[in-house]
């Protein structure tokens, strides 16, 4: 088509002219403070990975999984019994929010064509419910289990963090089943399926390692919550011998630890630290590979 | 993602078999709609919740709550006024430097300044920064942040302490814990939800409108400024709406480097409160019933602010992808 132009041939000179300074410098200065600003919001990733990973493996020991914390200035001891009461309340939070996390999601993707109206309160719901504070949630879990069951428990905790999953799961699992290709769905219903069929025996065993990749965010994210745990599952020094009393977990342990004056404490704080970012990171970095999007 | 045709998963009706209304198909679908109205009705619940118990409050202190400075659980005598100052300023400092360095950061990763395999790992760290919990975001403030930020408080009292609102310093004494260590805190807390979100909206303006301002001569950033930012203005204050709504909610790294003060003080670098933290330390050991009442009125009060900033936002947003779509 352009074969009149000859892109071998260069631009005469009186075509082109520098840019006046003015115009010039600003250019200049503003890609510099974007590469700046980029670079410092970089820094405190690095800074939080980095003290993290140095202060809490020193702090690292078998005994940390297999002991209760030792008083405050005896050496040794550890945080088991707040690794169970994160792996209690977090299992408890994911058998409610499971259910209905992955159901509501199905609808959201698999019905989406026929009840538009609804679909979009629906959407709009979720996302409102994801931008709730913690801190709201676990007043609210306050206000529905601890007073009427009148004591602190993990059955509290794990029904704060439910709430907290409910969202992530359900965009998660909304979006695990759009990356299911279309073709299917149009084969399953040629074939004489119903939708229902279509959507548990197709589209759902399809988007599986999708939906099971939303859930464990939402469990690496509720394993990370401190604010809706402090008054709901409280804290507790021992093994945990029933579900309805007050139970230990690993960020409310950070929390606790980090405000005392005590070094050995501090240091288990750390190393806790290190065990909640271990499992966060890794998770993220697992479900940017099965969604390329975030979260 | 997908262009899909919308009617092609409904058969002619009289190419379907049965006829009941009460299919399979029927009753799936209404388990389905029930989960997911049981999600949405969480919110009308907690609302009920939050609000039935702050009632005693509410008929005791009244909307001068809003106005008493003091919370004196000894006498029983609750104001919020310390704590909603207090959510405010460490939220409006946060702000004021997140939404520069996040659009900063958007624009960069979406200009070809950069190749396209260096740029997609520096977005994904920023969003990383969204997945450390906010403890230990509390804990690294506390032995890595604070005492930098001492440092540049002493620096900026000494060059600038002569700076005065009504007598009083605005950089005053220097702390440690305090206003500005919590707003920058949040402000690294909420850049990765500012950067992103902008990123994306920018990405979405088409090229032609890039082309068209570059051929009539204006630079790189001059099309910025001129052309994309305003064609993404409102999706870009859409980000920072939502931004601030995390910021106002924040609890754990707040309350931890806060220094947990109720005053209001007209130094940036004094120690303050905000309704979030004051829930964190005194939930647990509220035993009177005003007390736990006047903790549930500014849980309320939270919930209410952070409600009206998500709901704009999301409005906000909503519009911007319907446009785009």
């Amino acid at each position: 088509m352009t074969t009149s132009l000859r892109p071998e041939q260069p631009v005469s000179d009186d075509l082109t002219s520098p840019l006046e300074p003015g115009r010039a410098l600003f250019t200049t200065s503003m890609t510099t403070l974007s590469v700046v600003f980029t670079f410092f919001a970089i820094i405190p990733l690095f800074s939080v990975l980095i003290y993290v990973l140095i202060q809490g493996f020193t702090s690292l020991s078998p005994d940390i999984f297999t002991k209760l914390p030792a008083p405050a200035g005896t050496p040794g001891g550890g945080f088991g019994n707040a690794i169970q009461g994160t792996l209690l309340m977090v299992g408890i939070a994911a058998l409610i929010s499971v259910p209905f996390g992955v159901l509501s999601g199905i609808f959201l993707s698999e019905y989406a064509r026929d009840d538009r109206g609804i679909i979009e309160v629906i959407r709009f719901g979720v996302n409102v419910l994801a931008g709730v504070p913690s801190i709201v949630i676990g007043v609210f879990a306050y206000g529905v289990v601890v007073l009427s069951t009148k004591t602190f428990s993990a059955y509290a905790g794990g029904f704060a963090l439910a709430i907290l999953m409910l969202p992530i799961i359900v965009r998660t699992t909304e979006e695990a089943l759009k990356l299911v290709p279309w073709e299917l769905r149009l084969g399953s219903l040629g074939l004489g399926a119903d939708r229902f069929n279509t959507t548990a025996r197709v589209i759902v065993p399809a988007a599986l390692p999708g939906i099971i990749t939303g859930v464990m965010l939402a469990v690496s994210r509720a394993a990370g919550e401190t604010a809706p745990l402090l008054f709901t599952a409280l804290f507790s020094q021992y093994w945990i011998d029933k579900v309805g009393q007050p139970t230990a977990s690993l960020a409310v342990l950070i929390f606790n630890y980090a405000t005392t004056p005590y070094a050995d404490l501090q240091r288990k704080a750390w190393g806790a630290s290190l065990l909640l970012l271990i499992l966060v990171l890794a998770i993220s970095i697992i479900s940017r590979y099965v969604f390329r999007r975030r979260f | 993602m997908q262009t899909q045709p919308s009617n092609q998963l409904e058969a002619p009706e009289n190419l379907t078999a049965g006829g009941g209304s009460l299919q399979p198909d029927t009753i799936a679908r209404g388990v389905f709609l029930v989960a997911a109205l049981a999600v949405v009705g969480t919110l009308f619940w907690m609302a009920f919740v939050v609000a039935r118990d702050a009632m005693p409050a509410i008929s005791k202190f009244g909307l001068g709550f809003l106005v008493n400075s003091t919370w004196d659980p000894v006498v029983e005598e609750f104001g919020g006024l310390t704590f909603v100052f207090g959510t405010i300023a460490s939220s409006a400092i946060a702000m004021l430097l997140a939404v520069p360095v996040g659009l900063g950061i958007a624009i960069f990763l979406t200009e070809d300044f950069l190749p396209e395999w260096i740029l997609t790992p520096i977005a994904f760290m920023v969003e990383l920064l969204a997945a450390i919990p906010s403890v230990v975001y509390g804990l690294w403030g506390i032995f890595v942040m604070i005492p930098i930020v001492r440092a540049v408080e002493t620096f900026l009292n000494q060059t600038l302490g002569w700076i005065q609102i009504g007598g009083k310093s605005i950089f005053g004494v220097p702390y440690g814990p305090g206003l500005l260590t919590a707003g920058v805190l949040l402000a690294i807390m909420i850049l990765p939800t500012i950067a992103s979100i902008s990123r994306d909206v920018l990405k979405a303006i088409p090229r032609s409108l890039r082309n068209g301002s570059l051929a009539l001569g204006a630079t790189r950033w001059e099309t910025i400024f001129r052309v994309l930012l305003p064609a993404a203005s409102s999706g870009v204050v859409g980000a920072c709406i939502l931004g601030l709504g995390r910021a106002l909610g924040e609890t754990m790294a707040v309350t931890m480097v806060i220094g947990n003060t109720p005053q209001i003080d007209t130094s940036i670098f004094a120690p303050a409160y905000t309704i979030a933290a004051l829930l964190a330390n005194e939930f647990a050991e509220a035993n009177t019933a005003v007390h736990i009442g006047a903790l549930f009125f500014a849980a309320l009060l939270l919930f209410v602010i952070t409600l009206l900033v998500n709901i704009v936002a999301e409005l906000i947003v909503r519009r911007v992808s319907l446009e785009r779509n």
